[in-house]
C-alpha cells in the first residue's frame, strides 16, 4: 500500500489560457513543493509538451501522467489519461484532424508555446486548440477508453465547460473513470448535484499558473505499480481521499 | 397556438413525435445549456436549441416541454430522434438561426 498525492490536471505554456511561466522545469519544481508526487499533462486539446515534462522530470521521482483535456462538440471539457506519451500524440492527431481548420490570435487567445525539458521554446503551436473538436462526448469516452485511455469529465461542478452544467445530467452507460470536482468538495457537491452520488469524486486544480499547482490534491492508494490500471483499479475501489493542498495556506 | 400550426408556418422540419404535434404551445425559451433550460424551461414551452446530445430529449420531458426546436441545421443523431419517437416528444428542425426562429416563433405566439 502507498499513497500518491496526485494532482491530474495541470496546463502547461501550450494551453493559451495558461502563464508563460508553466514550462516543464518550473511545473516539476512546483509540483515538487507542493508536495506532490503524481501529476498529469492535461493541455487543450494537445498533447504537445507532455514528453518534455516527463523529461524533465526524470530523476525527481515525480511521476508524470500524458493526458489532454478535450473540448467536445457540446463545449464539454473532459480529461483524457493515457498510459504514455506516444499514446497520447496519437490521440491528439485524431483530435487534430477534428478541430476546425482555424489559427491560433494570440493576441485574443495568449500563445500556445512549445517548450522542451529545460524550457526553452522549440515552437508555437499555430491552430487554434482553445476551441471544439467536432466529435460529441459519447464519441470520445469510447475512443479514448478503446485506446486504453481513462475519461474523467473536467470540474463538473462549474457553470462553464463543466459536463453538468451543459449536459444537466450524466449520460448513462458511458466508462468515465471518475467525476472531477472543480470548485466544491465532494460533501458539497453530492448536495448541490444528487446525481454524482455513486461515482468517484476526485479533486484537481487545473493549475494554468504555478501558484495553483497542488492547490487541490487527490491522495491515491495504489495497492500494484504505478500506472493508468492501478489510477482505474483506486477510482473503482474509492481507495483515494480529497484534501486541501498544502498550496491553500498561501492564500 | 398548436404545434402543428407552428409547424406549418415556420416550415420546421419534424423528426420525431409527430403524433403529438396537436399539443399547446405556451412560449419559447433559448438555451444551449441544457441544465438551464432544466432549470428554466417551463410546460408547455418550446426549447431551441443547437444542442443535439441525447440528454436534450431526458431534459425536454423533465420539464414538460411541448418540444424541441433544433436550430442551424446540425445534423442530429438518429438515436435521438428514435428516444424522442418513443417517448412521444415533438423534436423539429430548422436551417435558420436561432436569434431568427426565436424572433419568428415570438411574433407568431403574440399575433393578435
Amino acid at each position: 500500500m502507498t499513497f500518491y498525492r496526485a494532482d491530474l490536471h495541470i496546463h502547461t505554456a501550450l494551453s493559451p489560457c495558461a502563464g508563460e511561466e508553466m514550462t516543464p522545469p518550473r511545473i516539476v519544481a512546483a509540483a515538487l513543493m507542493a508536495g506532490l508526487q503524481l501529476i498529469a499533462v492535461t493541455d487543450h486539446n494537445s498533447a504537445g509538451n507532455i514528453a518534455a515534462v516527463q523529461e524533465a522530470a526524470r530523476g525527481t521521482g515525480l511521476i508524470v501522467f500524458a493526458g489532454l483535456e478535450v473540448q467536445t462538440r457540446e463545449d464539454v471539457h473532459l480529461v483524457c489519461l493515457f498510459n504514455s506519451a506516444a499514446e497520447a500524440l496519437e490521440w491528439q492527431s485524431i483530435v487534430y484532424q477534428r478541430l476546425p481548420a482555424e489559427e491560433n490570435r494570440e493576441e485574443y487567445f495568449g500563445c500556445q508555446l512549445l517548450l522542451d525539458a529545460a524550457g526553452r521554446e522549440i515552437g508555437r503551436e499555430k491552430r487554434l486548440l482553445l476551441t471544439s473538436v467536432d466529435m460529441g462526448l459519447e464519441e470520445v469516452v469510447r475512443e479514448v477508453s478503446g485506446r486504453g485511455g481513462v475519461c474523467i469529465p473536467a470540474h463538473v461542478d462549474r457553470p462553464s465547460y463543466g459536463l453538468l452544467g451543459h449536459l444537466g445530467l450524466i449520460p448513462e452507460g458511458l466508462p468515465f473513470a471518475a467525476m472531477e470536482l472543480g470548485l466544491l468538495y465532494p460533501d458539497e457537491a453530492l448536495k448541490q448535484f444528487p446525481t454524482l452520488a455513486g461515482w468517484p469524486l476526485t479533486i484537481a486544480s487545473d493549475a494554468h499558473y504555478l501558484k495553483d499547482i497542488g492547490r487541490r490534491v487527490t491522495i491515491f492508494d495504489f495497492v500494484e505499480e504505478i500506472n493508468l490500471k492501478s489510477l482505474h483499479q483506486s477510482l473503482r475501489r474509492q481507495q483515494f481521499k480529497v484534501v486541501v493542498g498544502q498550496r491553500d495556506n498561501f492564500r | 397556438m398548436r404545434l402543428r400550426e407552428i409547424v406549418e408556418r415556420l416550415h420546421l422540419q419534424v423528426l420525431a413525435g409527430e403524433k403529438a404535434l396537436d399539443r399547446e404551445v405556451t412560449g419559447g425559451y433559448c438555451s444551449d445549456l441544457i441544465s438551464d433550460f432544466m432549470a428554466n424551461g417551463t410546460p408547455g414551452c418550446l426549447w431551441l436549441t443547437l444542442q443535439t446530445h441525447m440528454n436534450v430529449v431526458a431534459v425536454a420531458l423533465l420539464t414538460g416541454a411541448a418540444g424541441v426546436v433544433f436550430t442551424g441545421g446540425r445534423g442530429i443523431p438518429p438515436e435521438v430522434c428514435r428516444k424522442a419517437e418513443a417517448e412521444g416528444l415533438p423534436l423539429l428542425q430548422t436551417p435558420h438561426s436561432t436569434f431568427e426562429m426565436a424572433g419568428r416563433l415570438y411574433q407568431l405566439l403574440n399575433e393578435k
